[in-house]
C-alpha cells in the first residue's frame, strides 16, 4: 500500500539492527518478512514460526520447495542447523511463556501509549487475529513496521486507536518510512529520522505528541 | 497385542462417519497439513451445514477452504480467515457465523479437549475484544479468562506415515495443529501418505499414539496448487495475505 520496494527494504534493514546474537525472533507477514534478508550472517539467531518451526531459514532455491515446509503464511522456507519442528500448541507455548525476544509486526494503528490495532477493520476487513494477540502481548520486545500514514494520508500513529486493539501498551518501537520511535513511559520518543524526511515532516504527519530526542540521528 | 487391530478402511467406508450438521475439526495451518482426500470426500458426499473448527480457512481452493467455497459450512471457529476472501464474504453476508479465537488459545482449547480437560486459563487477549463475555478467574493474584475445551463429532488429520494401529508421524511443518486435532474428535480419521505394518515404526518417533485414532485411510495426495506455485516468477512473498 503505497510504499516502494526500496522503502520497504530500508524499513526492514533498520528493523534488523534490533536483532542481536542469540535471540529468538518471530517475523510477521509483509515488510517484517523482509527483515530476515538483513540479519547479519554471523549472528546466531533462531527464527520462530507459529506453525511450528524454531530455526527457520530463508526461501529455498526455485524447484526445491517442499509443500510441507513453510512459514506461517504458507510460503516455502528452509531450516537452519539446530532447527526443530513441533505442533501449534508448543509454538504458542514458546510465545506465551515469554521465550520470544523480539516480534516484528505490521499494524493499522498505534497509539502514543503503544496500543496496537492490527487485526480488524469492523465492517470492512475482518481477517481474524491469527497469532497477533499472542505475539503482541507476550514477546519481550514488539517492533511495529508500517506506513507512516494510511492511503488517504491520515496518520497511523494516533493519540488513541479507533480500531479494536490487538494489545494495550504493547509496542516498544515503531519504524516507518519516515521515522523511528521508541515507546517509553507512555510517550513517543523520536530518535531517528529516515532520510530524506525532516522532523517537521514527521510532526506534521503524526497524530500524537512526540518527544524529539536531543541526539536525533538520520538513518540512510 | 495389536496384531489383530487394523484401522485402515476404504474411502467409501470412511464416508459413513460424515453427516449433515456435524461438528468437524480439521488439522492444518494455511492448508499445509490439511487432509486433501478427506476434504474432497466430504464435498463429494454432499455434506452440509458443517460446524467447522480449524486454525484458519486455508485458501479458497486449499484445505478446509474448499468447504467454505462450496458453502458447506454454516458456523466456524478459527483464528484467521484472511487468506480466504470467500470466508470473509460469507461472513459479511451473514451466511457464515464466525467466532475468532487467538491462535494459541485455539490450539490449546483443542488440546484441552483432546486431553480430557474442561478448559484452560489464559490471559492472552485481556484488554481486547477477546475478553467480551468471558468468565474470569483470579489465580495467585493473576487474572485469567476461562476458555472451555473444544471437541468435535469428527476430527480429520493428515499424516506422513502411520502403522495400521494408527500411530502417526507427521511431515515437518505439516505437523502444526494435526497432533492436537487428532486427539479431539469423538471419531478421528487420519489420512496418511504411507501406511506400514504394525511394528515397523520406532516407538520413539511416533508423535500421535494410535489409541487416539479410530480409522486411517490412504491419501491420494495433495491435489491443489500452493499459492507460491501460482505466484512463481513474481519473486515476492509480500503479496501474500496478512495474518
Amino acid at each position: 500500500m503505497g510504499l516502494g520496494i526500496e522503502t520497504r527494504h530500508r524499513i526492514a534493514r533498520r528493523a534488523a539492527l534490533e536483532i542481536s546474537n542469540g535471540m529468538i525472533v518471530n517475523l510477521g507477514i509483509g515488510i517484517p518478512t523482509l527483515v530476515a534478508d538483513y540479519i547479519e550472517n554471523d549472528l546466531h539467531i533462531m527464527l520462530h514460526t507459529e506453525n511450528g518451526i524454531l530455526g527457520m531459514g530463508g526461501s529455498p532455491e526455485a524447484g526445491s520447495e517442499d509443500g510441507n515446509l513453510s512459514n506461517a503464511g504458507g510460503y516455502p522456507v528452509s531450516i537452519q542447523p539446530g532447527a526443530s519442528y513441533f505442533d501449534s500448541a508448543t509454538a504458542f507455548g514458546i510465545i506465551r511463556k515469554g521465550l520470544l525476544d523480539v516480534t516484528i509486526l505490521g499494524a493499522l494503528e498505534v497509539s502514543e501509549r503503544g496500543d496496537i490495532a492490527n487485526w480488524i477493520v469492523p465492517g470492512k476487513r475482518v481477517p481474524g487475529m491469527g497469532g497477533a494477540i499472542d505475539l503482541a502481548q507476550k514477546a519481550k520486545k514488539v517492533i511495529i513496521l508500517m506506513n507512516h500514514t494510511d492511503k488517504y494520508g491520515n496518520p497511523k500513529i494516533v493519540r488513541s486507536c479507533s480500531l479494536p486493539l490487538t494489545v494495550k501498551e504493547g509496542a516498544d518501537m515503531i519504524i516507518t518510512e519516515k521515522a523511528v520511535f521508541h515507546c517509553e513511559d507512555g510517550k513517543l520518543v523520536l530518535r531517528e529520522i529516515m532520510s530524506p524526511y525532516t522532523v517537521e515532516d514527521v510532526i506534521e504527519t503524526t497524530g500524537a505528541p512526540i518527544v524529539v530526542d536531543e541526539h536525533i540521528s538520520v538513518f540512510q | 497385542m495389536t496384531k489383530g487391530v487394523d484401522k485402515q478402511i476404504t474411502l467409501e467406508s470412511a464416508s459413513a462417519y460424515f453427516h449433515n450438521g456435524m461438528s468437524l475439526m480439521v488439522g492444518g495451518f494455511g492448508g499445509v497439513g490439511a487432509p486433501p482426500t478427506l476434504v474432497n470426500l466430504i464435498l463429494e458426499k454432499n455434506i452440509n451445514d458443517i460446524f467447522l473448527i480449524s486454525n484458519d480457512t486455508g485458501f479458497p481452493w486449499i484445505g478446509p477452504g474448499k468447504l467454505i467455497t462450496e458453502k458447506r459450512v454454516k458456523k466456524l471457529i478459527a483464528s484467521h480467515i484472511g487468506s480466504n476472501p470467500e470466508a470473509g464474504k460469507q461472513m459479511q453476508e451473514g451466511t457464515l457465523e464466525v467466532e475468532f479465537v487467538p491462535q494459541g488459545t485455539l490450539a490449546e482449547k483443542i488440546r484441552a479437549g483432546g486431553m480430557g480437560l474442561g478448559g484452560i486459563l489464559v490471559d492472552v487477549g485481556l484488554g481486547t475484544v477477546v475478553e467480551a463475555n468471558k468468565e474470569k478467574v483470579t489465580v495467585e493474584n493473576k487474572e485469567y479468562m476461562i476458555e472451555p475445551a473444544l471437541t468435535a463429532d469428527v476430527a480429520i488429520v493428515y499424516a506422513k506415515k502411520a502403522d495400521r494401529y494408527g500411530n502417526l508421524i507427521y511431515d515437518k511443518s505439516a505437523r502444526n495443529t494435526n497432533p492436537l486435532v487428532a486427539t479431539a474428535g469423538q471419531i478421528t480419521i487420519a489420512e496418511v501418505e504411507e501406511i506400514v505394518p504394525v511394528g515397523s515404526l520406532d516407538p520413539e518417533e511416533i508423535i500421535t499414539p494410535g489409541v487416539f485414532i479410530d480409522y486411517i485411510i490412504q491419501s491420494k495426495g495433495v491435489d491443489w496448487k500452493w499459492v507460491w506455485e501460482l505466484k512463481q516468477g513474481t519473486g515476492s512473498q509480500e503479496e501474500q495475505p496478512s495474518k
